[in-house]
């Protein structure tokens, strides 16, 4: 998992990108763009593992504040996009913008600080540690610290802490995970890590917030909990959310915009309501026969 | 942050008042205690233990250092010994051939291993789990024959090694050597336990365990795994040569064949008996190291490897965690007793 040969790669749209911004803001200032400009541009995005084409072409935008479910069988090609844009894998062609600028030159460890945050498909926390330390490295990136104030516990450390405590522990309230605080994560229900994997996610401070199957393991009663939880979190603090999910029910009901995919290449885009309509995604999923 | 998003911050957040929480370090009242003890132990015991107490705390600090390494940030290590060796030959030589004053040396050997600790990082990070244990052991045997090359044989004295002259006590303090060596030892050995801990609890530290526990994510939170993995090596190395330093000043002599590979599985071991990534069972773990061989020999001369072995495995058996268990074990016990 190195950040180098992310770095080696030449990004050919860097330099295009912002060019192609401030010519939309002209558009938008002489009130001739049409829509917003999106938050989140994929542009033909390819992956390629070996032989095996994993993405192919595939683009879509992003709105600011909407909840955007990306979804199809599996083997489809989600969490392989999921995983470029966390910066895990490097497309092979195409380009990801983040407000107009490619996010494709950032090592994996840069992704958070531009205001991208992530949760894991099966829970990746640190289980060692407690509920408020996994926490408090998610407020990592936001923060500046070296190992020498650190560990003399200088006063410029120490404002670094009362900082990200006092941004952890509104977090850890609003998830009302407060009397958990000094648990270790390792013994908590896997409802309660999910919790806490989210959390952790809020305290990089996103702008996006890509969920990986957030609902995976969870009893029927916590995925609608789960759901309101991620419309609450998506008006109350203003985060765009993009989810990846098997799970129909939960994506039906709070999903503004979804993405289909199916082998690698987008299958359809739209509405939850055009997409439950759609003849070519409903082959997708119920095979040939069906209809 | 400015005042106004402080009072904010402080009339909106609804409860910041938090549980006391665990931590990786003992109590303040039982550490002041144990500093009490130590500072008076030297009234009521022969030269000789004190010196053997000094050795404690010498290889507690190198325990410690690898406890950073290993508990704090996940990367094993086998070559300990070959930065106890630096530590040690750099305070050797500025004393001996640059007659720089004992306690300046320490910070100089805490540099140069930071320096080589932090530089072994880098192929460090390609390798983890037992692969690094082997690169780190490669090391460990390498380092006594790099010492008895024959172009440094001017400054480190070839395999006779180099005789450390000790130092007295300052100020005409009516103490013997071997006593002002332990104060002089046990405030270098605070001053380390202290920063150690505090790191451990700043945001460096928990970089450092979040990527022991879990590489990606942390990564994915914006922790460079690169920096903190070789920040831990150096740190580690820096100080396990201090401990290096102090040692050659406390035997007075160095030599190849004292930082063999046996001293890495030595402070290895201490770290096992003490309990990983507890902090103060470091120094559980050194008196194990230190004492456990010299009982070993009176239960019997000839087999004493033989019953150190059988010692070992009784306290693996019985206290897998090492002393951190022990330690657990009795805080409840006392919580108990208190209860009823």
């Amino acid at each position: 998992m190195g950040s180098r040969p992310a770095q080696q790669f030449a990004d050919p749209f860097h330099v295009i990108a912002p060019t192609g911004y401030a010519v939309m803001q002209a558009q938008v200032a002489q009130g001739t763009a049409t829509a917003a400009a999106p938050l989140l541009t994929v542009r033909d995005v390819s992956v390629v593992f070996g032989g095996i084409t994993a993405l192919n072409g595939v683009s879509f935008d992003m709105q600011k504040g909407q909840v955007l479910a990306l979804i199809g069988p599996n083997g489809a090609g989600k969490t392989t996009l999921f995983n470029c844009l966390s910066r895990l894998y490097q497309p092979s062609a195409g380009d990801i913008l983040m407000d107009g600028v490619s996010i494709l030159t950032r090592p994996p460890h840069r992704i958070s600080e531009i205001g991208i945050g992530r949760t894991f498909q099966n829970v990746a926390l640190f289980p060692n540690l407690s509920v408020l330390d996994n926490a408090r490295v998610g407020a990592h990136s936001h923060t500046n610290s070296d190992i020498i104030s650190d560990s003399l516990r200088l006063p410029r450390s120490r404002s670094v802490e009362v900082a990200i405590n006092k941004k952890v522990l509104r977090i850890l309230d609003y998830l009302e995970l407060t009397h958990l605080a000094h648990t270790n994560v390792a013994g908590l229900p896997f409802g309660t890590q999910k919790r806490v994997e989210l959390a952790r996610a809020l305290a990089t401070d996103p702008t996006i917030l890509l969920l990986d199957e957030p609902a995976g393991g969870l009893n029927h009663e916590e995925v609608y909990v789960l759901g309101d939880l991620v419309k609450r979190i998506r008006d109350e603090r203003h985060i765009t959310v993009l989810l990846v999910e098997h799970h129909m029910g939960m994506v039906m009901k709070i999903a503004d915009h979804i993405v289909v995919l199916n082998f690698g290449r987008k299958l359809a885009e739209g509405t939850p309501k055009q997409i439950q309509n759609d003849p070519e995604v409903l082959k997708a999923y119920l095979g040939d026969t069906a209809k | 942050m400015s005042t106004v998003q402080e009072t904010f911050a402080t009339t909106k957040s609804p409860s910041t008042e938090l549980p006391a929480g665990k931590s990786n370090a003992l109590g303040r009242n039982l550490s002041l205690l144990i500093l009490l003890v130590m500072l008076v132990v030297p009234l009521f015991v022969r030269n000789f233990v004190i010196f053997q107490i000094t050795m404690v705390l010498i290889y507690g600090i190198a325990v410690l250092a690898l406890n950073i390494l290993t508990g704090g940030s996940g990367q094993f290590s086998l070559g300990q010994s070959a930065f106890y060796a630096l530590g040690a030959y750099t305070s050797g030589i500025l004393m001996e051939h640059l007659g720089v004053n004992y306690a300046l040396t320490l910070p100089v050997a805490g540099m140069v291993c930071f320096a080589a600790g932090f530089l072994f990082g880098f192929p460090a990070l390609r390798l983890s789990g037992i692969y690094l244990a082997l690169a780190t052991f490669a090391l460990a045997v390498a380092m006594p024959q790099l010492l008895k090359l024959g172009i440094f044989e001017h400054w480190t004295g070839g395999v006779q090694g180099l005789v450390v002259t000790k130092p007295d006590a300052p100020f005409d303090l009516p103490i013997s050597q071997d006593a002002w060596l332990y104060y002089f030892t046990l405030a270098v050995t605070l001053v380390i336990y202290i920063t150690s801990i505090f790191l451990l609890k700043s945001r460096s530290g928990r970089a450092m365990m979040a990527i022991r526990d879990n590489e990606i994510a942390a990564s994915a939170m914006g922790v460079d795994v690169s920096l903190y993995k070789t920040l831990a090596f150096g740190i580690s190395a820096g100080i396990t040569g201090i401990a290096g330093g102090l040692g050659a000043i406390a035997v007075q002599f160095v030599a190849p064949d004292s930082y063999t590979i046996q001293l890495a599985i030595a402070l290895f071991l201490g770290m096992v008996v003490g309990g990983v990534g507890w902090l103060p069972g470091s120094f559980a773990g050194a008196a194990f190291i230190v004492f456990v061989p010299n009982l070993a020999e009176e239960i019997s001369k000839g087999l004493s490897g033989a019953f150190f072995g059988v010692l070992l495995l009784v306290v693996i058996y019985l206290v897998p965690h090492g002393a951190k268990q022990v330690a657990t074990f009795a805080e409840s016990l006392i919580d108990k007793l208190r209860k009823t």
